[in-house]
């Protein structure tokens, strides 16, 4: 069966970023700046992607500002005919920074904030002064009448002060809210312990959500979902592999979900050598894990299989050793137990946390 | 539901953007990290909402290229604009 056009391009510009978050979704094994992609190879990139399928683009990192050429990579993107999409912690862009921008057609801005208030938010993103310059920056964004989400990043250090994250959202003319649990890969499940939600904070947040999002219906787009580590069901990790979304690396590898590198025994091609349409379409790791033919029951026989897609590869693997078993997540996986115990774990852990930054990845990392 | 009011100006939301989707033959509207994919009737009050287009106008000129009563138009319309304000897709 032939799969669908991808509809997102997830371009990770860098993994230079001025913030630390222990949650950081990048691989343990941070890519150096020299190596990156150019602003044109970007842009030759985009026009690839457009011309596969792709409508939206997602310019993210790291920090994507980072970048001096960001406004060139915006242009790229627009000129591609992309829906362009700036993943930001905003705290290197200045209002000029936000203008050329604009003018470049970016569509929409997606800021990060780390708490309500700038003394966690501060000790989470490990950069003083950090949360401040977010302000700031949400209110060039909104002096240009620019679309903005909030994304608030939620863990057990600041879930108790969502309803402060709410309210910061309308203080700031966000036009959406999303309330985005850590997934625990990467650097996020190096820190774990620390991180993760009980089942009590989680369920007040929960019931929390539901009563606001009907105050605010209109007025401000909330977008929330059960985490993983206490959802009944796994999530189509990627709206399933090689099913909607391409991810590209700093370097210019393409993979299916931006944990990929993680698995073992797959290559990936690189955009520098090879199209982006044989890569989606023909490419062994994109057809690896795609569909359902090679899944193992539980989720072979499960009427949710082309629904969640079995979950997510990288989850499995670094949960269970196992690429291609159930995701652990879900309950109907005969390593479920796992699931459970690391909640049972975080509950009695303390909140130390390692910091995301080059040459600080842990040694190893227990699942 | 509270009728809308015919004077109201709506138009697409910032960051909203009504654009074609070529790959697979459809118009869609872009938003922020989603997809809205209009149905046909959608798709023609879409295209009328303007920013500078009354609610009203929008009605009488469905209303006159579908050759329909207005009556009919109007409480199609006015539930869609609902829905649509609802998920801030539109806004007046």
């Amino acid at each position: 069966m032939t799969p669908p056009p991808p509809i997102g391009l997830l371009a990770e510009l860098t993994h230079r970023c001025p913030l630390r978050c222990p949650y950081c979704s990048n691989p343990l094994d941070l890519v150096r700046g020299s190596d990156e992609l150019s602003a044109a190879e970007w842009t030759r990139l985009f026009h690839e992607a457009a011309e596969l399928g792709v409508l939206q683009v997602h310019l993210s990192g790291g920090e994507p500002a980072a970048r001096r050429d960001l406004p060139e990579i915006v242009a790229g993107a627009h000129a591609a005919g992309l829906y362009t999409n700036l993943i930001t912690s905003g705290v290197t862009l200045d209002e000029a920074g936000v203008r050329e921008l604009a003018r470049a057609g970016l569509d929409h801005v997606q800021l990060s904030v780390q708490d309500s208030e700038h003394t966690s938010a501060d000790r989470i993103g490990g950069l003083p002064g950090g949360h401040v310059r977010k302000m700031a920056f949400a209110a060039a964004v909104a002096a240009l009448d620019l679309a903005l989400t909030l994304n608030a990043v939620v863990h057990k250090q600041n879930l108790d002060r969502l309803d402060e994250m709410i309210a910061l959202a309308l203080r700031l003319g966000a036009d959406r809210l999303e309330i985005a649990h850590v997934q625990y890969h990467g650097w996020a499940l190096a820190n774990r312990d620390a991180l993760l939600p009980s089942r009590a904070q989680l369920d007040a947040a929960t019931a929390l959500v539901a009563r606001v999002r009907e105050e605010l219906r209109g007025r401000l787009v909330i977008d929330y979902v059960i985490p993983d580590y206490h959802a009944v069901r796994p999530k189509p990790c990627m709206g399933g592999w090689g099913q909607q979304v391409i991810v590209v690396t700093p370097r210019g590898r393409a993979l299916p979900c931006h944990a990929a590198e993680s698995l073992p025994g797959l290559t990936f091609e690189n955009v520098r050598h090879s199209g982006l349409r044989a890569i989606w379409y023909e490419s062994a790791s994109f057809n690896r894990y795609r569909g359902t033919d090679w899944m193992q029951p539980p989720c072979r026989d499960c009427e949710n299989a082309e629904r969640d897609w079995g979950g997510c590869r990288c989850q499995a693997h670094a949960l269970t050793g196992d690429a291609a078993a159930t995701d652990p997540v879900c309950d109907l996986s005969p390593r479920h137990a796992l699931v459970q115990a690391a909640v049972v774990r975080a509950d009695a852990s303390a909140r130390a946390f390692v910091y995301r930054q080059f040459g600080n990845a842990p040694a190893t990392v227990d699942a | 539901m509270t009728p809308l009011s015919g004077s109201m100006v709506p138009r697409l939301a910032r960051g909203m953007r009504l654009t074609e989707d070529r790959t697979r033959g459809r118009l869609v509207i872009q938003a922020p990290e989603r997809l809205f994919v209009p149905d046909e009737t959608a798709v023609h009050v879409l295209q009328l909402i303007d920013g500078a287009r009354t609610l009203d106008q929008v009605i009488d000129e469905l209303a006159q290229r579908f050759a329909a009563p207005r009556g009919e138009i109007a409480t199609d319309v006015q539930e869609m604009l609902a829905d649509l304000m609802e998920r801030r897709v539109v806004v007046a």
